[in-house]
């Protein structure tokens, strides 16, 4: 599709050099420059959006992250790092000027500390994986992204990912202790250290959710938690998505924090069930998963404690997971949620608003209104414990206006998150997507601050460029026409 | 009011320079902490009251004038409270004090540090502009995470006009257990339990006049404290006793800790310096002259030690660690805290001088010439 990084300044960079250049650093059979090999890297997760790069580099030492950095650096080369490309921003989409730096070779599991609980991992280890090592030891890595098989510690960390537990364990960024990297400009960097804090500013606390634009990562050291003895998730369901919005905030307001409280909709279950069979009703037109973990006598009482709130705020039913294989059932459909519903259309977006709890049934009966309005159908899964909503678009590309009509559907979304007290993205990142969004949430000076930091970083600003921070251009542009509108 | 505050400080800002800079200070009660720096006096304590609280969200804003002990008190009614447990060192301590020193208390290890539950802030940055970052929704990674970054900046980034924090129910149960034992045995310990699923919120090994002892705070759910506390064994404190234990400890008032103002330089007349170590957990019992106290698992040791700063920063980078100055005459703290790697000081430099370009606030309080 060309050209879509519009905020990205131009680079004039000379193809041959760079290969030449990056064919001293790396073995041909890990540096692809012809089309049929670049192919696969042009797009993430949002496939809507993509670009080719000029050149793939798929390093396996830090000695050749650093050599290519500093190279790219001296020659104004634009570098995108990837992961698993399972982003679903655009984050790692190739900047069509420059270079595609895969860390997919850097996936060495480096230390499993069971007394310290931490684990060294190089950041192409995938998310599961960490959790797999720690196993033996009964640790676990707590951020459970839906796509752990596949996505990478160092794309959570540059995403700052959640899962379906970060209500009670935390984001990413509250589970990543060090970050070793390189800057644009080659020069190695320690964030964060073994023990809880570092000296100086909380550079760790930038780098988690930086979208590949701060450091190139080549280390990461995580936290791990201790596996609890129990946990039990209650099923609850409701004859409206107002009755299940509102029953988040009692149970938040009962004073319990939930390992886990997720939110399907009816087109939702309707979309998994058939793919994974978790056993949902699915005449409800709203489920819960609310999730307990600890002792046996602390699950015991936090279930019942659970099932009074749910009852009272109206559940139609309820069902407790009566062993591990059905609570991981449960969870299975949760964790479906998306590839279940590409299975029932051609296309789709997967927006990332967050709002408050409260204002979870005045948006999910806005979205009922934005179906009709678009004339496009949508199924919501929501991190609803953290106020995280996952609308699922649904389009067919190949219908001429469909993929306008679902990016206008879905930027209606997010602009009514802004408005509703929340945020564009709670967990994808802004990448390509969502940049016009930006310009909703953020004043000129809030993006030129967004700018300056990521300059003292990259100076040169070729890490990522025209990611993530929208240029003022385009905002002006973005505030004409909605002025226009209004 | 807020308006007037703004438009006051935002002026002050534009007149001030690197030659005349502005020192941002609420209660003074952490003037000791970092670096001595000079300028004229910020206030922000007439900046003050909740902004918006409600308790199903989990969520508060205040304006960073407001006393920290306000809003602990407005928490308390509604059975919350700050789950870092921050310490106050003075009754004057505020809210946007608590974010810029970064401190955290007893819990820290289990529950987060101070940055782990910023949600969003509002500061003004060194040309007087007033930006908002973040907000009041758990889940937020729209740009980069500046929240986060404000705390523990130290007034070097900007002023902090209101921050929003993440608020925690109280937990229903508690329990604080001691028990004999040596400060190697205490590690490992610390270290076993940790890797369980048991309920342990702070810990802490000291050495008094009556022995060695480790103290263990459970907290959580009825079940699962009591259920710990057959598992971990040692003498049960009466209630009372045991909140005013780990209310010194964070205070500092624990008979440990030398009178505040007493702390001198190293191997100056005015006593010891004290000595904050962040270290990993698993660090060994570090051989440093004076004596210790150890936190947060073992990743937080306190130090009283006339040895030389050099001596200490290494036995303490030695064992992966880093080494803080926390209370010491004015000319030890001139380096206060672990000298950084150039490609960081550099990334530091720049950070600065892209939140202050014009040097409006004190340099300095971190590192020199920063
Ligand atoms: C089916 C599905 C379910 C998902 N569920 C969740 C979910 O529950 N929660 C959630 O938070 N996300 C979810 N995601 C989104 C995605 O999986 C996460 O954002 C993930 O962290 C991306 O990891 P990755 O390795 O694929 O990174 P990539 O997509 O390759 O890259 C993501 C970003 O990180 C940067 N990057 C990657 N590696 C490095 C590195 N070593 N150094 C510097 N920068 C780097 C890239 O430049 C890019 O900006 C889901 C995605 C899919 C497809």
């Amino acid at each position: 599709m060309g050209d879509r990084l519009p905020d990205s300044p131009d680079f004039a960079t000379d193809r041959a050099a760079l290969l030449a250049g990056l064919g001293r650093i790396l073995p041909a059979s890990r540096l692809y420059g012809e089309l049929e090999d670049l192919k696969p890297y042009e797009c993430d997760g949002l496939t809507a959006y993509r670009n080719l790069p000029l050149a793939v580099a798929l390093p396996e030492t830090e000695a050749e992250v650093q050599s290519i950095l500093k190279f790219c650096s001296a020659n104004q080369v634009p570098v995108v790092p990837r992961g698993a490309a399972t982003g679903l921003s655009g984050g790692a989409m190739p900047h069509h000027q420059g270079l595609l730096l895969s860390l997919a070779k850097f996936k060495k599991i480096l230390k499993v500390n069971p007394v310290a609980r931490t684990a060294l991992v190089q950041p192409g280890v995938r998310n599961l994986a960490v959790s797999e090592a720690a196993a033996p030891y009964n640790l676990y890595y707590a951020p459970d992204p839906s796509s752990q098989i596949a996505c990478t510690i160092g794309g959570n960390v540059s995403e700052n990912s959640g899962g379906v537990h970060c209500l009670k364990y935390g984001l990413t960024v509250h589970n990543v202790l060090q970050v070793r990297g390189y800057t644009m400009e080659g020069e190695p960097v320690t964030i964060g250290s073994a023990g809880l804090d570092a000296a100086g500013l909380d550079l760790l606390a930038v780098m988690n959710g930086s979208e590949g634009m701060l450091t190139v990562i080549t280390e990461v050291l995580v936290k791990l938690t201790p596996k609890p003895q129990v946990a039990k998730v209650v099923l609850a369901y409701f004859d409206s998505v107002t009755k299940a919005g509102n029953a988040v905030a009692d149970v938040i307001a009962a004073g319990i924090i939930p390992a886990g409280l997720e939110m399907m909709d009816k087109a939702a279950t309707h979309a998994v069930e058939p793919y994974v069979q978790a056993g949902y009703d699915l005449e409800a037109e709203a489920v819960l998963l609310c999730e307990s973990d600890g002792t046996p006598e602390e699950v015991e009482e936090e279930i019942a404690a659970m099932r009074a709130v749910l009852e009272k705020s109206g559940a139609t039913s309820l069902r407790v997971s009566a062993n591990e294989a059905e609570r991981l059932r449960f969870w299975a459909g949760r964790k479906a949620a998306f590839p279940a519903v590409g299975r029932i259309t051609p296309d789709y977006l997967c927006m990332d608003g967050t709002i408050p709890r409260k204002n979870l049934a005045k948006m999910l009966l806005a979205i009922a209104d934005m179906e009709k309005k678009y004339g496009l159908r949508c199924a919501n899964v929501f991190h609803a414990g953290d106020g995280n909503l996952h609308p699922l678009i649904m389009y067919d590309a190949n219908q001429p206006g469909e993929l306008e009509r679902a990016t206008a559907f879905g930027a209606e979304i997010l602009e009514l998150s802004v408005a509703l007290g929340g945020s564009i993205t709670g967990e994808h990142g802004v990448g390509v997507e969502k940049i016009t969004q930006m310009c909703a949430q953020f004043t000129p000076e809030e993006l030129a601050l967004f700018h300056g930091l990521k300059a003292a970083f990259d100076p040169a600003g070729l890490l990522n460029p025209g990611k993530a921070v929208p240029t003022p251009a385009r905002c002006r542009e973005y505030r004409q026409i909605r002025g226009e509108q209004a | 009011m807020s308006q007037a505050f703004e438009q006051q400080c935002r002026e002050r800002i534009l007149a001030a320079s690197a030659g005349a800079p502005l020192l941002i200070q609420g209660g003074g009660s952490k003037a000791f902490y970092g670096r001595p720096v000079q300028g004229e006096i910020l206030d922000t304590r007439s900046h003050r009251g909740v902004v918006a609280y409600e308790p199903t969200e989990l969520v508060v804003t205040v304006k960073a004038g407001t006393p920290l002990a306000e809003l602990e008190a407005v928490l308390a009614e509604k059975g919350q409270y700050l789950a870092f447990e921050p310490p106050h060192f003075g009754s004057e301590a505020t809210v946007g004090g608590m974010v810029a020193a970064g401190l955290s208390g007893p819990r820290r290890a289990q529950a987060g540090a101070v940055r782990d539950f910023v949600l969003g802030v509002r500061l003004m940055d060194g040309q007087g502009q007033a930006l908002n970052f973040g907000g009041q929704v758990m889940k937020n990674v729209a740009g980069y995470d500046v929240p986060r970054l404000m705390a523990g900046s130290l007034g070097q980034l900007g002023l902090l006009l209101e921050v929003s924090l993440k608020v925690l129910p109280r937990p229903v149960a508690e329990a604080t257990l001691r028990l004999e034992t040596s400060q190697a045995k205490a590690l490992t310990l610390m270290n076993q339990w940790g890797g369980k699923p048991l309920p342990i919120v702070a810990t802490a090994w000291e050495k008094t006049g009556e022995g060695e002892s480790l103290t263990v705070r459970l907290a959580g759910a009825r079940a699962a404290v009591q259920s710990a506390q057959a598992v971990l064994g040692g003498d049960v404190l009466e209630r009372g006793a045991a909140a005013a234990f780990w209310d010194d400890l964070r205070e500092q008032r624990l008979p440990f800790f030398p009178a505040a103002g007493s702390f001198g330089a190293t191997g100056s007349a005015g006593g010891p310096a004290l000595w904050r170590l962040s270290l990993p957990s698993t660090a060994p019992t570090l051989e440093l002259p004076g004596p210790q106290l150890v936190e947060w698992g073992g990743a937080q040791r306190w130090l009283a030690s006339d040895a030389q700063a050099r001596h200490v920063r290494e036995v303490v980078e030695k064992a992966g660690g880093h080494a803080t100055l926390f209370r010491g005459t004015a000319e030890a703290r001139e380096q206060a805290f672990h000298p950084l790697a150039a490609p960081l000081l550099a990334i530091h430099r720049r950070l600065r001088a892209s939140f202050d370009p014009r040097g409006a606030f004190a340099a300095g309080r971190l590192y020199e010439g920063l």
